[in-house]
């Protein structure tokens, strides 16, 4: 069994008084599709933000397999995760609103860039090639996303679906080893979230990307992840595969419910009924 | 209407879009090449004036249009820039390097100044350079042996090498190259990484670092920048009034330097040029005016002040896109004429962002 990619140990965090993360342990084999699941408030969204080093954490590690060995990632500044190989999206899109995707795709690609600022100033030819070759890479990710339509639309102007490919995009013109995904298919409708599926199995597939995602539909968790963590307010409840983590009693209870708990919810006597309107000359209408 | 079919990446790079822009901006470049034959001497003045203001306000609409960094403390930079020139033409260098010890002190200060602005954000990084505006302003009155103080400062002509600029015609030429200079480099770091690491930084901070942008080295990058853009101007702006005082580079400098990058349009470099214009030629049109109005408005001292605030207030309520903006609007509608519809422009309100990560 080859090094994790990923591996955290003990992570806990404290805001004040709220222990937001509290002792959570992990593993992510490279090459897997790893979901984090649980209720709102569980703390999935503070761990990616441990992971991409916006938050420290007050104890614990985090230790991944960079491209030249294994770094202790809690060391490391957040605008150096990136470079690592670790790139993410938001739960809330932070897409750059006033600028067009593709310029928003080659901020992604900015890891990349090989001039310093005074040679962009004078824009050498060696700009100016780092400049195509970017253009290359970004036109890569639009054909994987379809997003060519929008390629030079401001963002501002997009709906939400567009928004979230771009956010994706983004993500992948850092040419990551390990993605994080805040809830890929919030908001999203069927079409959307099947597509958003058939992406996640190529990233992984054809990319070759690691993939930690947070997802609340349960269905895209089934179709796409390798294992799942659920959490629950900020400690793990259960690690396996999507089907032992959806049958455990402990996760069923606290985050995805069952029959019992809808039956025990309603009313025990019925209210007076309201008069309900009469449909018949509606249907009359139809008929004729 | 004009679609523009991009074949190759190398267009997307390119500075002109279409040939359109090649004609229009080469006529304008024969145009200002031209002006010392076509314009009076102060006609000429005044647009040497424009093109001073252009180049402080291509370095205020870096930092402020491009990063998102509101600095009401410019015309500091500007001063500094400004005494740096007076001191050393005084002393005998050669222009070009006198111009260049004036910018990079400039950005010297401008990094002093990015510093502890890295850690504040929107008013209070306004309030952070608004005093800073007035520690500087002070130190000009008070450094008495090398600025003058208030009594003021005297300066000479630029000269290198046995050649003297000193006719309003040949200053007027340094100064056109000097801002097209300051133009192209500002569209080459508006097309590279470091100009979209500007904007990246602008549109979300928190997704900017996820990119691996450094925050602290870009923020001060853009300081040093603008400050030496100011510096530049200063210069240039010393050789052109010939006589410095520090309280020519107060609050209200620091506000027209604002006011001129707001009227033009935030965001664009065009909104330079139409807002420099704005800022150099309202005065006038002032005092053209105000021969036809009658005495108790036209006489009375605080027209000009009142006048900026209105037009001010107005472009904030009514054209927060800036001249620039009304152009784009206008263009548009006579392109697509009789097709051109009310709302356009208008830009849906996106209540996403909720909850951002501070």
């Amino acid at each position: 069994m080859s090094a994790p990619l990923l591996q955290a140990q003990g992570l806990s965090v404290r805001f004040g008084g709220v222990l937001a993360v509290n002792d959570v342990s992990f593993e992510v084999q490279a090459g897997e599709v790893f979901t984090l699941i649980g209720p709102n408030g569980a703390g999935k969204t503070t761990v990616f933000n441990l992971i991409s080093r916006i938050y420290t954490p007050t104890s614990g590690s985090i230790t991944y397999s960079g491209p030249q060995g294994p770094m202790t990632l809690t060391d490391m500044p957040a605008h150096q995760v990136a470079g690592a190989g670790i790139a993410r999206t938001f739960q809330n899109i932070e897409l750059f609103e006033h600028a067009s995707v593709l310029h928003n795709l080659l901020i992604g690609y900015h890891t990349h860039r090989q001039s310093k600022p005074w040679q962009d100033l004078l824009f050498t030819p060696r700009v100016r090639q780092a400049e195509l070759r970017a253009r290359e890479q970004a036109e890569k990710v639009i054909e994987f996303l379809d997003l060519q339509h929008h390629r030079d639309s401001l963002v501002a102007g997009l709906p939400y679906g567009v928004r979230k490919v771009v956010e994706l995009g983004r993500a992948l013109c850092t040419e990551p080893r390990l993605l994080l995904l805040d809830e890929p298919s919030s908001g999203l409708n069927v079409e959307e979230t099947d597509d958003m599926a058939f992406w996640i199995q190529d990233i992984r597939h054809e990319l070759g990307i690691t993939v930690l995602m947070v997802e609340h539909d349960m269905s895209l968790v089934s179709r796409v992840s390798d294992r799942v963590l659920a959490m629950n307010q900020g400690q793990v409840l259960a690690l396996g595969t999507p089907a032992q983590v959806q049958s455990d009693p402990g996760v069923i209870e606290a985050y995805l419910g069952s029959v019992d708990d809808v039956a025990s919810l309603r009313r025990p006597q019925a209210l007076p009924q309201a008069p309900t309107p009469d449909l018949a000359p509606a249907q009359k209408g139809a008929q004729r | 209407m004009r679609f523009i079919f991009k074949t190759s990446y190398a267009q997307d790079l390119s500075l002109a879009k279409h040939e359109g822009h090649r004609f229009w901006y080469g006529l304008l470049g024969l145009l200002l090449l031209a002006a010392p034959w076509l314009l009076s001497e102060y006609l000429l003045a005044q647009l040497t004036f424009i093109l001073i203001y252009s180049v402080v306000g291509l370095g205020l609409m870096m930092l402020a249009g491009f990063t998102g960094l509101f600095s009401i403390g410019h015309a500091a930079f500007l001063g500094v820039g400004a005494y740096t020139q007076a001191v050393l033409t005084n002393m005998g260098w050669p222009f070009p390097l006198a111009m260049a010890a004036a910018g990079l002190l400039s950005a010297a200060v401008g990094v002093v100044v990015g510093l502890p602005a890295l850690r504040v954000k929107g008013i209070y990084l306004g309030i952070a350079t608004l005093s800073f505006g007035f520690i500087v302003e002070e130190v000009f009155a008070r450094w008495e042996s090398v600025t003058g103080g208030n009594t003021g400062k005297t300066v000479s002509a630029p000269q290198m090498l046995g050649w003297a600029a000193d006719t309003g015609s040949s200053f007027y030429f340094v100064c056109l190259v000097v801002t097209v200079l300051a133009t192209l480099a500002c569209l080459n770091l508006l097309r590279s990484p470091t100009g979209r690491a500007f904007v990246a930084i602008r549109d979300s901070e928190i997704s900017a670092q996820s990119m691996g942008i450094h925050l602290a080295y870009y923020k001060t990058l853009s300081f040093a920048f603008s400050a030496a853009l100011a510096g530049i101007g200063g210069a240039l702006y010393a050789h052109q009034i010939r006589f410095l005082t520090p309280d020519q580079f107060n609050i209200i400098q620091s506000i027209d330097l604002l006011l001129m990058v707001v009227i033009g349009g935030l965001g664009f470099i065009h909104g330079v040029f139409l807002g420099a214009i704005f800022l150099i030629g309202l005065p006038q049109a002032i005092s053209v005016v105000k021969d036809f109005l009658p005495e108790a408005i036209g006489g009375a001292p605080g027209l000009k002040a009142v006048v900026y605030g209105a037009v001010l207030v107005a472009f904030v309520l009514f054209e927060p896109m800036g001249l620039y903006g009304r152009w784009l609007k206008i263009r548009a509608y006579l392109q697509l004429f009789p097709f051109y519809r009310q709302g356009m422009f208008k830009r849906q309100k996106s209540f996403q962002k909720s909850d951002r990560l501070k």
